[in-house]
């Protein structure tokens, strides 16, 4: 799979993002989307990055985050099974001929518009990358006039947790537990 | 007890057991600074410009193992030590850095000497701090110190603006650090060393490269232990010497760009290579595609990251070079590889390394040599960055660990000096040796005030061939023999010193080159020899760009004895 998720807890501080961003930018990955917001734990941020698998290696991506001393955990979840979600608004040029035809294609979507002007209507639209691409492909007949994309959030279904996945992961390529204390 | 932000650094800085620091005064860092004399037991150490303190510090953690730190005022202060810190974050030195910053509600504001130093450093920084209240300062400088010299070494950088120096605080040391997001795996896992000893014993063409990891890790014994019992050659990186010794019967050198041929043609034909505390840089590989085509490769190193960045390998094991060692000696057999042995015995006669062709004239590689035989191999070498520092390498021998300083990640020419200076500081009951060109030797030469001053008997040898050397020795092979921007006019060396107040002697004969070397050993402080060397001579056997590590250049006559 070309496209890998990656899921990254960090530390709530100033900067993290700048670690992060200045990370990618030095060894070259290319991020595709990232996203951040409050995790469960108090302090703690969660990073949803997105990168193209066919240019970097992942692999390394996911090392080289973990290096990071305010990177708590890194978690590929691409190859598991997980639900990721996107949300665009998107402000379309509407007229009082138009208007109902936009409501049709936003209904069979499940999108919603949520503000409605005499030239323009705001459609907000939640789903995966390619149910986003194929609404604003028929959107764009009338005129898309702004997009605001919030980039891909992604969980993974059921009980684990990608702190627990990634201790497995990690123990399964042979590098021993993620803590081991220092030998007396 | 309520202290400054300034005591609370002092205190911390003793509760990690700091005696020294190098580092230069600067109007944010003044209140730093009054405090200090109420500190007796941290002496500071006046640099005379902090890329000296940064590679001083570097130079002192490298000889001791103890973390070395340095301190610079904000703005070109701070801009200064960049190239230090770099340095250290290459070749994994613990250290850290301190420096000061404008008060915090000028941060931001572009007052003066203002620059965004954590930013600056973040991607040559382990990780670093700029601490917002005086509150933070015990449990930051706690935390670096930690950071710095634990899982794989690196410099941790503190900025503490300046009013925080003043402003007043609660003091407690924390007696343990909760990072929970950096846990060093120290023990490699069981199932691979299994694997990796099972590697290791159906090995018949077995090789091992040590690099400075096994410093690092302390890791030295475990390393000949297992060379030992498996009968396993070992090669080193250029950062590696040392960690085992140059004279055992298993030691094969130094590998790469400019590695002995024996030892390349053996990396070359190896079955099994365990490659221990290095990351396959591409002066240590040469060209990456036909590196050790024959061979399976098993990697040990402390940093995850490190594992496949490079280089595929077939049995990685992520651990404490000494910790791994250790289980792996319990799990290999006893083996002897005589056939191997004696076929990397043959390349060796075919390819005799540390030859030094006949000459009249003073050659570099004589020079070192000497200093090895009147030193007895038991000096710590600190080199510059080009041709010196190849020279140093191959042409010393080094039977202890970290008696080898040499900026191999970063190769900053300017190095030398400083360096040297902190290694004096850290081991004061040692020989210390600067190997320098002339080139790198005026990129840092003022740190000679500094050596005076603490009456450090640092011994000086400048390799003075007029050249930037190892860009004039590529402009001869590769750029049609176009020397530019590489002859260099100098200074005359001796009156420099003179002038700094140190005793030297230039050397244009080889006969006195001995005598010399001799005379800097029985004067008791620092001592300078500019030895004129011949201009034009090359560091050979090299690898020529973007081949593999059997393409060498070799030294000529040996080439014309292959033809024959």
């Amino acid at each position: 799979m070309a496209k890998h998720t990656i899921i990254a807890l960090v530390e709530d501080r100033p900067g993290v993002l700048n670690r992060v961003a200045s990370l990618f930018r030095r060894r070259g990955f290319n991020i595709e989307s990232i996203a951040v917001g409050h995790a469960e734990t108090p302090g703690i941020s969660r990073m949803t990055i997105v990168v193209d698998g066919s240019t970097v290696s992942v692999e390394q991506v996911r090392k080289q985050l973990d290096k990071l001393i305010n990177v708590v955990r890194v978690t590929d979840i691409t190859e598991t099974n997980l639900i990721a979600r996107e949300l665009a608004l998107v402000k379309v040029k509407s007229t009082p001929g138009t208007r109902g035809e936009i409501i049709e294609i936003v209904d069979i979507y499940r999108a919603k518009i949520v503000d409605v002007s005499l030239d323009s209507v705001v459609v907000e639209v939640t789903g995966d990358e390619d149910k986003i691409e194929s609404l604003l492909r028929l959107l764009k007949v009338y005129g898309v006039k702004e997009i605001a994309r919030t980039g891909r959030i992604a969980i993974q279904r059921g009980i684990a947790g990608p702190a627990i996945e990634e201790e497995k992961a990690h123990v399964r390529a042979g590098r021993g537990k993620k803590a081991v204390e220092p030998e007396a | 007890m309520r202290l400054t932000g300034a005591q609370i650094i002092c205190e911390s800085l003793i509760k990690e057991g700091v005696k020294v620091m190098f580092g230069i005064p600067g109007g944010v860092l003044l209140p730093f600074y009054d405090t200090l004399p109420q500190y007796p037991k941290i002496h500071h150490i006046l640099c005379r410009h902090e890329q000296g303190a940064a590679h001083a510090a570097e130079g002192y953690a490298r000889a001791c193992g103890k973390v070395g730190v340095c301190i610079a005022t904000s703005g070109p202060g701070a801009t200064n030590l960049v190239t230090g810190i770099a340095s250290a974050y290459l070749d994994s030195a613990p250290m850290v850095a301190i420096t000061g910053q404008v008060a915090r509600p000028f941060i931001g504001k572009d007052a003066f000497q203002e620059v965004d130093i954590t930013g600056i450093t973040l991607p040559i920084t382990k990780h670093n701090y700029q601490v917002m209240s005086a509150a933070e300062v015990a449990t930051t400088v706690k935390e670096a110190f930690h950071i710095a010299s634990t899982g794989r070494h690196g410099p941790v950088l503190i900025d503490v603006p300046s009013d925080v120096l003043i402003e007043e605080a609660e003091f407690h040391y924390p007696e343990k650090v909760s990072l929970q997001g950096y846990k060093p795996t120290l023990r490699g896992h069981p199932a691979q060393i299994k694997k990796a000893a099972k590697m290791i014993d159906e090995a018949q063409r077995p090789l091992i490269i040590a690099g400075r990891g096994v410093l690092i890790s302390n890791g030295s014994a475990e390393l000949k232990e297992l060379a030992e019992k498996c009968q396993i050659p070992v090669a080193n990186t250029l950062l590696g010497l040392g960690s085992f010794p140059g004279t055992h019967v298993l030691s094969l050198g130094m590998l790469g760009m400019h590695g002995s041929a024996h030892c390349n043609y053996a990396v070359n034909a190896a079955d099994v290579l365990i490659a221990i505390g290095m990351r396959f840089d591409d002066r240590a590989t040469a060209k990456v595609a036909g590196f050790a085509p024959n061979a399976q490769i098993i990697h040990i190193d402390i940093d995850p990251a490190e594992i496949g960045k490079n280089l595929k390998v077939d049995v990685p094991i992520v651990g404490d070079v000494k910790n791994v060692l250790k289980a792996l000696n319990a799990e290999v057999e006893q083996r002897t590889h005589v056939e191997w042995v004696r076929q990397i015995d043959s390349w060796k006669k075919e390819y005799p390394p540390l030859r030094i062709r006949q000459s009249g004239s003073v050659l570099p590689q004589y020079v070192v040599r000497q200093i090895y035989e009147v030193t007895r191999g038991n000096a710590i070498i600190v080199t510059g960055v080009g041709q010196n520092q190849m020279w140093a390498a191959l042409y010393y021998k080094y039977d202890r660990p970290n008696t080898f300083i040499s900026s191999g990640g970063l190769g900053p020419m300017g190095f030398e000096l400083p360096a040297a200076m902190g290694a004096k500081v850290g081991c004061p009951d040692e020989t210390v040796w600067c190997i320098a060109g002339d080139g790198g030797f005026q990129m840092t030469i003022q740190e000679l005030a500094t050596i005076v001053q603490e009456k450090l008997a640092v011994k000086i040898a400048i390799l003075n061939n007029g050249y930037l050397g190892m860009v004039r020795q590529w402009q001869e092979l590769f750029y049609g023999r176009r020397y530019v921007a590489t002859p260099l006019g100098g200074p005359d060396f001796v009156k420099v010193a003179e002038a700094y107040g140190i005793a030297g002697e230039r050397v244009t004969d080889k006969k006195l080159v001995t005598g010399a070397i001799e005379r800097a050993m029985e004067h008791a402080g620092p001592y300078l020899i500019d030895f004129q060397v011949e201009p034009e001579e090359n560091v050979l056997p090299m690898v020529r760009k973007g081949a593999t590590i059997t393409e060498m250049i070799l030294d000529k006559p040996r080439e014309e004895a292959k033809a024959k």
